[in-house]
């Protein structure tokens, strides 16, 4: 067995979470084994990388993410991510890594107020993170978004240093979908084994059941990057 | 039993949208010297005695992590509830 094939990719779920089944389905179309890990256990189970996948964790009661932030799980994932552990934040994962500060900046409603859903384009600004090693820096890649609370804000400082750091992994491109500073889609810390972001790589990881493409409807699979960059970080580590 | 009253709103340099919808909707409805308009959180933190000195310095510290983010967010207010009752005129 390769080092592709055993690497264990750790799926969180929070109460309310959505999208787990999607993350571990694009984790093994990935080539790579989906863990599912459960919030309230403080335990990574020896996984190689971790997932906190998007939903509405606690309801998005009090602030999106803010509950979640406090589960047992999150205390060794946070000590584990300070190390050097690979983990991908998407949407509502997105939000929990800001409210755990291992991300900068937060997320609050959309500036129209409104739902948005929609299949949207993002261009890949940092592919040297070790979930965005498959992509080219400047290469644009259509993947779901749908979210309420998906408004990327942060004082200008932060802003100032992310972009001089190259810690803005994606941006929004032909339109802003929710008002988000510096059309900002995702981000990642200082040494790149952080990353998250708004829109859904998890749903455009299969011909059939992804966004529209050049090759046919729902035929785009430009998410499944996010998760063969990893299984490739971990093989290079 | 002692209540604490926490207050918290967005921080002013945080554009806030449900306090633009807020007010985009007040002129509709006749009320038309409403200039801008702001929502924050109310929370009321319930301890069955009295409220200390330390029942206050806990509520602040939920405050500052849980109840609030700091990047958007400022606590402008961690009170006895009877002290902020006690403002309001009859």
């Amino acid at each position: 067995m390769g080092a592709l094939a055993s690497a264990r990719i750790g799926v969180v779920t929070f109460p309310g979470t959505l999208d787990d089944r999607d993350a571990a389905r694009a984790v093994r179309l990935a080539g790579g084994e989906p863990v599912s890990l459960w919030h309230g256990d403080a335990d990574l189970h020896g996984v190689d990388a971790v997932v906190l996948p998007g939903g509405f964790s606690y309801g998005d009661y009090l602030r999106a993410g803010a509950i979640s932030r406090f589960a047992p799980v999150m205390d060794v994932l946070v000590d584990a991510a300070k190390g050097g552990l690979p983990l991908l934040g998407i949407c509502n994962g997105f939000q929990v890594l800001t409210e755990s500060h291992l991300l900068p900046g937060s997320m609050i409603k959309n500036d129209h107020l409104h739902f948005a859903c929609r299949e949207q384009v993002l261009t890949v600004e940092n592919a040297e993170t070790a979930w965005t090693r498959d992509y080219t820096r400047g290469q644009r890649i259509t993947i779901p978004l749908k979210n309420q609370d998906g408004q990327f804000v942060a004082d200008e400082r932060t802003l100032d240093e992310l972009e001089g750091e190259g810690r803005v992994v994606f941006r929004y491109a032909d339109a802003n979908p929710n008002g988000s500073r510096r059309d900002i889609a995702g981000v990642t810390n200082a040494r790149g084994n952080v990353v998250g972001l708004m829109p859904h790589p998890e749903h455009a990881v299969e011909a059939g059941f992804g966004p529209a493409s050049e090759a046919g409807p729902r035929a785009g699979t430009d998410g499944l990057g996010f998760f063969t960059s990893v299984l490739g970080a971990l093989v290079s580590a | 039993m002692g209540r604490v009253v926490v207050e918290v709103m967005p921080k002013p340099e945080i554009l806030d949208p449900q306090g633009k919808a807020v007010v985009r909707q007040l002129p509709r409805l006749g009320f038309t010297q409403f200039t801008s308009a702001r929502q924050g959180k109310r929370f009321e933190l319930e301890v069955e005695g009295d409220v200390t000195d330390e029942v206050l310095a806990a509520a602040r510290e939920a405050a500052e992590t849980l109840l609030s983010n700091p990047i958007i967010e400022d606590v402008v207010r961690v009170a006895d509830i009877s002290d902020v009752d006690a403002e309001v005129p009859a």
